[in-house]
């Protein structure tokens, strides 16, 4: 067991991560990750399936011991008995009892934490009003929707009030109605203060919840910021022409190429540096005998971001 | 249509190692097991062991004895060499108490007078005695068919005696003559180099008296036996599927939460530990609650004997329920493990066949399981009435087996503390 530092240093970031590297066998999970996140900050990790965040999560929750680097919850070192009360892990499985009911769940994980008596019992109140669960309390967790159930999943990691809190991309299989009683559930925790990290591979998400934003890809952060400083840090001011072929053929990706763009597998992306260039581009295409269909001129997006910085798409 | 769903079915069971093994080799296992313990060609009878007191000291008895020795069973007349130091020939009470020990199934007291008045039907105070442990109904029948036979190729001039004293009265006395040839042929078949070609068959010829001392008057030892053994077994599948919720707590991600907590690793398995011993006890108590009523065994009268030997008992099967539950990575593969080692446990320990009817080597190899060391202890509390302190040897075996057992459980689960 790594020394424990007092989790309460006002000095002391919420989390900071230096350097971290993982392998697994022939593996890189995770190649020298350093981050910080701030008082009160929300930040998304975003990036697709096995590009690392999971494993960057379970470091910070000291369920994976890293190979190099290290890590810090409020000044205490990831995996300390400090650093896991400071912390309210919400993994991406559904990590609950299924035949225990809702408050058996919360008081159970309540007292992992050392809570008791009517700290308990408070806790637990809070949370299944949180989750808005209050009415469902004395069902089994078997018995709840799909919405429910992540719903409770997150209440069972912020039953000890954690000030950092690390959602695992919490929202996986809920549908639209229920993902945005989680969103609202996700701002009223941040309105209180409480520190997040949040993985996703939903661009709209991360935009929607994250203060800034670390794109993630292949164990490593090649990307940090607001959603706007990671646009302009791709793009500067240029916009971004989305353009189908009517025949996608080796003359067109040739042209493609040629003209500076990017084809993505469904369609063309072209960058320009004013909106008036798109004309030019529709007749150069026109004279190298290419049909264009379907062509719209855009601000890039996170996904342009990530599309630009690795070469391919996030749900890849 | 019905090829390719056979063939589904069929490449799924390959790739099901659990299944495999529960198809195949459970089955080969547990043949070879009761093959070994049935295996008529190489050990048809175990030897019954049996005390011998010869109290009596007659050329009859001497020959009583020996004729027993010459059969299939294991005659002691004194207890085994301890330290190197021979012991005293037993007593009729020290027999008595070896019985209650458990050191054999029975003891044969030959008293004195047996040869001039039991065999006469003078006086049914010297007939032989058995000193019987009920709970191996077997070992006395066999003993005293023996007996039988023994009294017709070792004893045929006693038998002889017996028939011509029988007759006297009612041939109005022999004369002189005829008391002198009797007297010659009876010699003649008390020299008779070969016993075995001895006479006629009888039935009951040399008196026995049989008395219980390990479980007196009770009918009810095979259910008390019977209690023990599948109690025991059902601990062992319940202490093994119980502790799967280990697995189950990995396999959704509950696990890494729980460890996540201040919960650590070595209190976890303290906390499944205790339930699944908690559980285990609760079993017991209800299978025991129930022979009472139904069955009457004394239970009440045994509450303390039950409460040590429930309790040791319940920590062992837990802990190796903690122990497969650990070294299993899916619950399909702790279902194929748990049930192939508990079934095999079983069969060898005696929760199917009592051991004593098993042969030496397998009773012996019965003593690397649990169940044989729980039913040797329970066998001590409900059949030879036996005080607490003498479950030493049960208690400290289970006890540090638990231990043991706890401790490679602990080791193997460290995997999931952090990866």
């Amino acid at each position: 067991m790594l020394p424990s530092a007092p989790a309460d240093d006002p000095a002391a970031l919420p989390l900071e991560i230096s350097g971290v590297a993982k392998r697994f066998g022939d593996l890189r999970a995770l190649d020298g990750v350093s981050l910080r996140l701030a008082p009160g900050e929300c930040l998304g990790l975003l990036g697709p399936n096995g590009a690392g965040k999971t494993t960057l999560l379970r470091a910070i929750a000291g369920r994976v011991q890293p190979d190099a680097g290290s890590i810090t919850v409020l000044g205490a070192p990831a995996g300390s008995p400090a650093a896991r009360l400071a912390l309210g892990w919400i993994p991406q499985e559904l990590a609950l009892y299924p035949r225990l009911t809702c408050l058996e769940n919360l008081e159970a994980f309540g007292r992992y934490f050392g809570l008791g008596g009517a700290a308990l019992s408070t806790a637990v109140e809070r949370c299944l009003r949180w989750a808005a669960l209050a009415d469902r309390a004395d069902d089994a967790v078997q018995h709840l929707s799909g919405g429910m159930k992540r719903r409770l999943n997150m209440a069972a990691g912020l039953v000890h009030a954690p000030k950092v809190v690390l959602m695992d991309e919490p929202t996986v299989g809920v549908d639209p109605q229920s993902r945005n009683r989680m969103f609202e559930m996700i701002d009223a925790l941040a309105s209180e203060g409480t520190s997040i990290v949040y993985t996703t591979h939903q661009m709209a998400e991360a935009e929607r919840l994250c203060d800034r934003i670390a794109v993630v890809d292949h164990g490593r952060v090649i990307a940090v910021g607001t959603r706007d400083e990671l646009v302009r840090a791709a793009f500067g001011t240029r916009s971004e022409v989305v353009a189908r072929f009517e025949r996608m053929d080796e003359s067109a990706a040739a042209w493609i190429r040629q003209r500076g763009g990017r084809f993505d597998g469904a369609a063309a992306r072209f960058e320009v540096e004013q909106p008036t260039a798109m004309v030019a581009l529709l007749e150069a295409a026109a004279r190298a005998g290419h049909t264009l269909v379907d062509v719209s001129l855009r601000r890039p997006d996170l996904e342009s971001v990530f599309l630009h910085l690795t070469g391919r798409e996030l749900r890849e | 249509m019905i090829l390719p769903v056979a063939r589904t079915a069929l490449t799924s069971l390959r790739r099901d190692r659990g299944a495999l093994a529960l198809t195949f080799i459970l089955p080969v296992a547990f043949f070879t097991i009761l093959a070994v313990i049935f295996g008529a060609r190489r050990d048809p009878t175990p030897p019954v062991a049996v005390i011998v007191v010869d109290q009596d000291q007659s050329r009859a008895s001497r020959a009583l004895v020996e004729g027993l020795a010459r059969e299939s069973l294991d005659v002691r007349t004194r207890p085994a060499a301890r330290h190197g130091v021979e012991q005293a020939e037993y007593t009729e009470d020290t027999a008595e108490l070896a019985v209650r020990a458990g050191d054999a199934p029975l003891a044969l007291v030959i008293p004195a007078g047996f040869a001039e008045r039991a065999l006469a039907g003078a006086d049914a105070h010297a007939d032989v005695k058995l000193v019987r442990d009920a709970s191996d109904p077997v070992a006395a029948q066999i003993v005293e068919g023996l007996l039988q036979r023994i009294a017709m190729t070792s004893l045929p001039e006693v038998m002889a005696g017996r028939g011509v004293r029988l007759m006297d009265p009612f041939v109005g006395g022999f004369t002189a003559e005829q008391r002198r040839r009797v007297e010659e042929g009876l010699a003649a078949l008390r020299d008779r180099p070969d016993p075995e070609t001895a006479g006629p068959e009888g039935g009951m010829l040399i008196p026995v008296r049989v008395r219980d001392v390990v479980g007196p008057a009770r009918n009810d030892s095979m259910i008390s036996f019977y209690a023990a053994a599948i109690a025991v077994m059902f601990l062992l599948f319940t202490a093994s599927a119980a502790a799967g919720s280990l697995l189950d707590e990995s396999e959704s991600g509950t696990l890494d939460r729980v460890l996540g907590s201040r919960v650590t690793m070595g209190a976890l398995l303290g906390g499944k530990l205790l339930y699944c011993t908690a559980l285990a006890f609760g079993q017991l108590v209800v299978m025991f609650v129930w022979a009472w009523l139904v069955f009457g065994v004394d239970l009440p009268g045994h509450l303390d004997g039950f409460a040590v030997m429930g309790l040791v008992t319940s920590f062992a099967v837990a802990a190796f329920g903690m122990l497969i539950a650990s070294a299993c990575r899916t619950r399909a593969q702790l279902a194929a493990v748990s049930m192939l080692l508990v079934l095999v446990m079983s069969a060898v320990g005696g929760s199917m066949f009592p051991r004593y009817l098993m042969p030496a080597a397998m009773r012996h190899a019965g003593l690397v399981t649990l169940n044989a060391w729980a039913i040797d202890g329970f066998t001590k509390v409900f059949w030879r009435d036996e005080p607490v302190w003498r479950l030493w040897p049960q208690v400290l075996v289970l006890g540090a087996a638990g231990a043991v057992l706890s401790a490679l459980a602990w080791r193997l689960a460290r995997r999931w503390e952090r990866s």
